[in-house]
Parts: C-alpha cells; structure tokens; sequence
C-alpha cells in the first residue's frame, strides 16, 4: 500500500492507502475523493485528472510520456509541477506523497 | 422529498455518477439503483479496449467498488429488469414483480446493440460486445489462428479487430458502406485507418453487405455476403450500432423524440422525472440544436447536472462533446460534431505518418476535430470550438505555428 494524501483546492485533506500497480487517480476517483473527474477513465484522453505535485515528489515521478505533456500543456489550470494522476501508479517510493488538485477540471 | 427519495433505472456511467453528484451535493435522502446486469455500474470504454485484451480486470473497469455504494447510502438492485413505471402512483414496477415508489425518478438506461436481423443471426459463435460478460464470451474464442469476422467497420468493430489481431487471430472486417467509420469521419480517416489496419494484416472489405450466417452443428463457420462471397469464420463480432432505451419511457407517457426529450438540466416532461446519458436526447447550445450522444462524457456530465438540478441547483449542461478510440499504438481523440461541414483541412500526413489531425470548418467556423496521437490539435480544438472561432484554413494546416497561436490571425 502507498499513502497518498490528496489536497482539495480548499486545502481539504484526504489520506489514502493505495493499492501498488493502481494510478494516483484511481486512488482517489474508488475511494470518493473529490476534485478529479476522470472522465476517461485513465485513457489519457481527457486531462480531467490533472493534481500539482510539490517539488520534492515531482523528481521521483517516471517521465511524462508524449500524451501527457501535451494534454496539460493546453489545460486551463496547468502548471509547471502539474501531471495527470491517470499516468502516475503508486509504487513503494511514493509512499507519503502528497498532491493538490486545482480548482477545476474543466 | 424524503420518504421514497431518489429512483434510478439503469446501472451505468451516468447512474453512478447522479449518486456521486448527490450525495457531493448534500442530498441526504434514500437512493435506489436498480440494473439488469449482475455487476455494479462499470466503464464499457475499456471493454472493447484493455479489458478485451486482457490488459486489466474488472477491478480496474468498475467505477466505484461494491461497498461503494453501501456507504453511500446507495441500496442497489442489480440483475433486476423494470418492467413499467407507473406514474400516476409514482411507482417503479420490476419484471420479478416488486412495486418501488419514488418521489424522483432518473431514467439512465442507456442504449443496447443494435441486432442483425439475417439467417444464422443465433448460431452459436455470433456475438456482440456491450457488457462484461459478451467479453468474457468474445475471449473464449481467442486461439492464435482463430478466424474472426468483424461485421461492422465503425468504433467497436475496429478496436475489436485491433485486440484480436494483437492476439494472432486472422481477422476480417466487413463493412457496408464504402470506407470504415462513414458515418462519423471524414474520407481522410477513414483511408488512414484502412491503411493501418490492412498493414497490421487486417483484412478490410468494404462494400459489402452481410446476407447470413451459416454453420455446422449449430456453430457459425461463415459469412455470406449480399454479393456471393463466403468468409470463413470460427466467430463473428457484431457491431453495428446502439440503440437507445427509451421503451420504459415512451410507454409511460413521457416524451421520447430521438431519445428521452430532457432540458439542459435533464427534466423529462414529467415534473418528477429526469433522464440521463445514451438513452436522452438534450438541447445544446453550442449547436443550436438537440443532440442524442452515445458518450461517456454526455453521461458524465447529464448525471451531474441532474444531480444538481434534485439539489435545487442549476448547473446546466452545454458542453462541446467529446469522444475517443484505440486502436493499436493510435489514440483518435474526436471534439465536436462534423455533421454539415463544408471543408476539412489536414494537419500532417496522414497519408504517411501516425499522427495527424482534421479540422471541421462550416462556413469558416471549427465544428469538429478528428485528432490522431494530436493531443494539442484536441485541446484547443475542443476550446475554439466552444468559442465558434472562425479560423483560416491556411493557418490550421501550417505545422510551423503553434497550435497555441493558430487563431490568431
């Protein structure tokens, strides 16, 4: 299991076990946290997932894939330390991340 | 509204959805859920996607785990057919015969496949794929060498014959109308796609009707064509189209035009009832017209208005559609609605390359966008859209400027 806390744009917080090999936002869309839509269900396709990552966790994420940096490149609410929970899994050195989801997905 | 609370037919995207939205939005009252299918509310994208493929289980394709809804406050009925709903009473009537009083009613029944109506249509081997359980069906055939006929050459039949094929199986697609997807991209899509498919050693036949099936022993070993050919076969996917479920409704009284006529908040023309997702049919403002989609999006977004609107909120849905398709290493990301374009111009080439994208312009005006591995042609296609942005063809097609500075002229 990986601790994930997740941040609502009101500084609400929600601290979650996640299963490893499952994404960030499923994660949070299975246990009813709000602030991440995920319309497409972890396709990619949408970039309705969209949490900032602080700087200390951002170095341990894999790489943004082609698909991933583009898609955030043209969201609304982008941010250099932004990334699409749907291509981020929980592995054992995230354990204690925590990240912060913007004000809206749309 | 408090006694009987909340009824919901249909156990889908937008079903799960209108019970998030609820309960997000402060409604305390019951909620029941009532299904056909044995499974909680699931994603049907993946199905014909990952989840054929094998890539992922159920557990990755359910919305919400099973207790979900429990702690929701959320009683669900699953494996249970409605059989009426009874409006002068308020009440929901099942096929197993229980009688289930609301004082609101959400109809998001969905659609259903449409079927072949041809000899051999219930030969054993002949299937269709809208649940879980015609995939578990459609797997049982996957052997490497096994022959599949895909009968349709739209969304689902493609990314049945991607997966297939990925798994050794010798696949041909047969197809109607003269280019795959006719119905919803332009001749430059469906020309690509026919040349990805063919070179992945898919065979595309176009043009051609299907006249039955024929077997031995009760099992399909064929295809017969309206044009007298015969493909051999050990199964046949069917897919040929949805059809939305507006019998319940229609049968109570409630307007059915084209799908349940709801507003922009998912009324139904009765006071107490709402629709949403596949089987509604909703006005949309960008358009100027209703609209009738068979989208996750669509069911997402009519579950939360509707949601809302129970709530004593209005958060009306006007929204540019959206939808997508896999098909090996492609991700075709479609924004808008084409139909009545007068020109499509082409970003890259998709003559040659993977990664191309089609702009929809009427008179000037970005309706549509087909957009393959083009993420930022989506994106802001999907905002320009919203906007009605009249845009220079020229400028589109040029690949030296940014999709950021295309609009500006």
């Amino acid at each position: 299991m990986t601790k994930v806390t997740y941040v609502e744009h009101d500084g609400k917080e929600h601290t979650i076990e996640v299963a490893e090999g499952l994404t960030l936002m499923e994660g949070a869309v299975k246990n009813m946290v709000p602030g991440i839509d995920a319309d497409c269900g972890g396709a990619c396709a949408c970039a309705t997932c969209m949490v900032y990552v602080p700087e200390e966790w951002l170095a341990k994420l894999p790489a943004k894939e082609d698909m991933e940096e583009t898609m955030l490149d043209f969201c609304e609410h982008s941010q250099p330390n932004s990334r699409l929970s749907c291509q981020i899994k929980a592995t054992k050195n995230l354990d204690g991340i925590r990240v912060t989801m913007p004000e809206s997905q749309h | 509204m408090s006694e009987h609370g909340v009824v919901i037919i249909g156990a889908g995207q937008a079903a799960a959805q209108a019970v998030l939205s609820l309960r997000t939005e402060g409604y305390e009252g019951p909620i029941r859920m009532i299904g056909d299918e044995p499974q909680p509310p699931y994603q049907r994208p993946p199905l014909s996607k990952k989840f054929l493929a094998g890539e992922i289980g159920f557990d990755r394709v359910e919305l919400k785990p099973a207790e979900f809804y429990a702690s929701a406050g959320c009683e669900l009925l699953l494996s249970t057919r409605v059989a009426a709903i009874e409006r002068p009473k308020k009440l929901v009537l099942t096929g197993d015969g229980r009688e289930i009083a609301y004082d609101k009613l959400i109809i998001a029944t969905g659609s259903r496949v449409r079927e072949i109506n041809v000899p051999g249509f219930d030969l054993e081997g002949v299937h269709y794929l809208r649940s879980v359980g015609d995939v578990h069906d459609i797997q049982s055939h996957f052997k490497p060498g096994a022959k599949l006929v895909v009968v349709g050459g739209g969304y689902i039949g493609l990314e049945v014959a991607a997966v297939a094929k990925k798994n050794g199986i010798e696949v041909t697609v047969l197809e109607t109308a003269d280019r795959v997807m006719a119905r919803v991209v332009d001749p430059i899509v469906s020309t690509f796609y026919e040349r990805i498919h063919r070179a992945e050693g898919v065979v595309i036949r176009t043009g051609v009707t299907v006249d039955g099936f024929e077997g031995e022993g009760g099992r399909v070993t064929r295809v017969v064509s309206g044009e007298g050919e015969s493909f051999p076969c050990d199964f046949v996917v069917v897919g040929i189209g949805i059809i939305p479920n507006t019998e319940l409704a229609a049968a109570a009284g409630i307007t059915v035009e084209n799908g349940i006529v709801v507003d922009e908040c998912g009324r139904t023309s009765d006071p107490d009832i709402y629709a949403a997702g596949d089987c509604s049919n909703h006005p949309n403002g960008i358009y100027g017209r209703r609209l009738r989609l068979e989208s996750v999006h669509n069911a997402i977004e009519q579950g939360k208005a509707v949601a809302a609107t129970l709530t004593g909120k209005e958060k009306p849905y006007n929204q540019v559609p959206w939808f997508w398709s896999d098909q090996y290493d492609l991700k075709l990301q479609i924004a808008g609605l084409s139909t009545g374009y007068t020109q499509a111009v082409v970003r890259g080439d998709p003559e040659h390359g993977r990664s191309f994208a089609v702009f929809y312009l009427k008179d000037g005006v970005l309706v549509a966008v087909d957009a393959v591995n083009r993420a930022p042609e989506f994106m802001m296609a999907k905002l320009l859209i919203a906007k009605h942005a009249k845009l220079d063809p020229t400028r589109l097609a040029d690949e030296t400027i940014n999709m950021k500075e295309v609009a500006n002229a």
